[in-house]
């Protein structure tokens, strides 16, 4: 179990700020956030590359937050597929084996069987620079993995990889990873989809801090605030500025009345969340189209109301010519309610 | 058009190739000239042109009036130039991965100021530097030994070091000396285990920069030399009396070049290779 509390740091780009967090074992933890949310820095915290201006990092109860970094039993994977280019993809696995004291002939057979494990067998004599992208990300993988650490931690590994190999090593990714119950893994992540499909257990960061956490069905269901609203949706939600007045919830001029179990708090402004999903064409609410584009089976319209802009997703492959005036439905079940301060106050009846 | 830029690229390299073995052809000829040959104009192929004579050759390893032994020079400069140059190697090298990745504060001085600090010691001209290392020497009773001089050209030759690694460790990602520390290395480890055995072509760089340096320093084999250590560059000029031995010159000359072109071929191939592709994408 790895157990962080109050960490903060002074990094020059993103200060940690308080961190708190349990880390079970067994379980794969994804942080997700966007660029500058803090997600690498508390990876660098946790492996002692980062210092710390406050708070402790303990691994089954002892306290690691002053041990060398080879000495915390974790292992890290760059975004950025690191390996060492004077090494054979076989002696790149067996490094860390090798530090750990283990004979030469040993490590070598332990590496090459996670590199068979993995995939690259066939390639164990090759050096990283004769690789593709991906298969060097797979050397950096196993050479994390082999080392059988307490804490995996990998820094957005899929995402200097091309579409393809991405939704590949995605697929596979919970097959690589499989055996190592006793870890702890953390997968950071810029994307929704992949936080989610990955993780046991979902936390959102933004600003140093993590904003929510849990498993990611739930979260994404109810986040607790706009931020991890913002951060979890794709594609993007839009806030909307309106208040409720006499049981009914406003959009500036326009109106709609509560059903399908939301109930609206008390009268006052309230920041109303649209997933794309909440708009559906045709209905009371007039708007411009201002944009639309494809995405794979879907279209993403940009939509101009009167009250500010939202986005709709229409399945299938439709046109919609920019300037055109169209009618579309607001869908009570799909949307949010927040707070002024932020916090969710979407309640529905079961 | 492509074959016309072959035969373009080829006519180009063969002229620039004639450029510069030119002078090395016309001191292998004349090294195996005698006075006569020399004097009756610029010829080139032995038994035809010339009479060919082993007399430039043979003046280098004798001593008395007939030339003088040059043994004793090249083995001085050899451990000098050698002795300097892995020194300032290992020192500069040690050095530049310092100011490549720590930071060192002092004041006002930081690691842009050290590292200038260190390539300052080559702005000076080596006059300036004469008579404090001689009498730094003097003091050390190290004149006039191998030992004064290793010291020196340590002096000169760090900054080289120091200068060329820095730049060459500048672009080896730091994310490198970190995956070797999340792989069990210390910082010292993932120095000598990652980043130098990926430094190579630097390394290799920086040592011939020393090399050529010290191997073809005259100013302070000069000025901090007496009797009993003669490095080559000196004793060349020995060679000089009333009438110009060209053909030892000329043998000398091609003796002096010999040991920087035979390193320069054998680590040649060390300068494109191991750069940091593979390493980092």
């Amino acid at each position: 179990m790895l157990q962080i509390d109050q960490l903060t740091t002074a990094d020059p780009k993103v200060s940690l700020q308080d961190i708190s967090f349990q880390f079970d074992a067994g379980n794969i933890y994804t942080i997700l956030g966007r660029t500058g949310a803090g997600k690498t820095e508390l990876l660098r915290a946790l492996m002692g590359l980062n210092s710390l201006v406050k708070g402790d990092i303990q691994l089954d109860g002892q306290s690691i937050a002053k041990r060398p970094v080879k000495d915390r039993s974790m292992s890290l994977v760059y975004q950025q597929f690191i390996n060492y280019p004077h090494l054979s993809v076989l002696d790149n696995v067996a490094f860390p084996l090798r530090r750990q004291g283990k004979k030469k002939s040993e490590a070598q057979l332990l590496a090459a069987k996670m590199l068979t494990t993995i995939g690259l067998g066939d390639f164990l004599q090759r050096r990283p620079a004769q690789l593709s992208g991906g298969q060097q990300q797979r050397v950096a993988l196993a050479r994390a993995m082999v080392k059988k650490s307490r804490i995996l931690m990998l820094d957005e590994p899929l995402a200097n990889l091309d579409y393809k190999l991405r939704e590949q090593l995605r697929e596979e990714f919970p097959r690589l990873v499989a055996g190592n119950d006793d870890s702890v893994i953390l997968y950071t992540t810029t994307e929704p989809r992949e936080a989610m499909e990955l993780g046991n257990t979902m936390i959102v960061m933004t600003d140093g801090r993590i904003v929510a956490s849990g498993p990611p069905a739930d979260l994404f269901a109810h986040p607790p605030t706009k931020d991890a609203a913002s951060v979890i949706s794709d594609p993007p939600i839009s806030f909307i500025a309106g208040f409720v007045r006499s049981g009914a919830l406003y959009f500036g001029e326009d109106q709609l009345a509560p059903n399908n179990g939301l109930h609206l708090p008390p009268d006052g402004p309230v920041t109303i969340a649209l997933r794309p999903d909440a708009i559906e064409l045709g209905g009371a609410f007039n708007a411009t189209i201002g944009l639309s584009e494809f995405s794979g089976s879907e279209t993403i319209v940009h939509l101009d109301f009167d009250f500010g802009r939202a986005i709709m997703l229409v399945e299938g492959i439709e046109t919609f010519e920019a300037g055109t005036h169209i009618s579309v439905s607001i869908q009570a079940e799909h949307i949010m309610l927040f707070a002024l301060d932020g916090q969710n106050i979407t309640t529905r009846t079961k | 058009m492509n074959k016309f830029y072959h035969i373009l690229k080829t006519l180009f390299l063969f002229g620039w190739s004639l450029f510069v073995v030119f002078p090395f052809l016309w001191a292998l000829t004349t090294s195996f000239k005698d006075a006569n040959a020399i004097t009756s104009g610029a010829t080139y192929i032995p038994w035809v042109d010339y009479e060919p004579s082993t007399q430039g050759w043979t003046s280098l390893f004798t001593t008395g009036s007939q030339g003088i032994n040059i043994v004793g020079p090249f083995i001085d400069s050899a451990a000098v130039t050698l002795i300097a140059s892995l020194v300032s190697l290992a020192l500069g090298t040690l050095a530049a991965y310092g100011l490549s990745r720590f930071e060192y504060r002092l004041g006002f001085v930081k690691n842009a100021d050290i590292t200038f600090f260190f390539i300052s010691q080559r702005i000076m001209p080596p006059i300036v530097l004469a008579i404090p290392f001689f009498l730094m020497l003097k003091e050390l009773g190290a004149l006039d030994t191998i030992f004064g001089l290793v010291l020196v050209y340590v002096a000169l030759l760090l900054p080289i070091a120091v200068w060329v690694m820095t730049d060459f460790f500048a672009g080896i990602p730091k994310e490198l000396d970190e995956m070797a520390m999340t792989d069990g290395c210390s910082p010292i480890g993932a120095f000598f285990r990652v980043i130098l055995p990926n430094s190579v072509p630097g390394l290799v760089v920086a040592g011939m920069f020393c090399l050529i340096f010290g191997w073809n320093d005259f100013f302070f084999a000069f000025t901090l030399t007496f009797t009993e250590t003669q490095l080559l560059p000196v004793s060349i000029v020995s060679l000089n009396s009333s009438v110009t031995p060209w053909w030892s010159l000329s043998a000398f000359a091609l003796i002096s070049v010999a040991p920087l072109a035979c390193v320069a071929v054998i680590v040649e191939r060390y300068m494109s290779r191991g750069t940091m592709s593979g390493a980092i994408r």
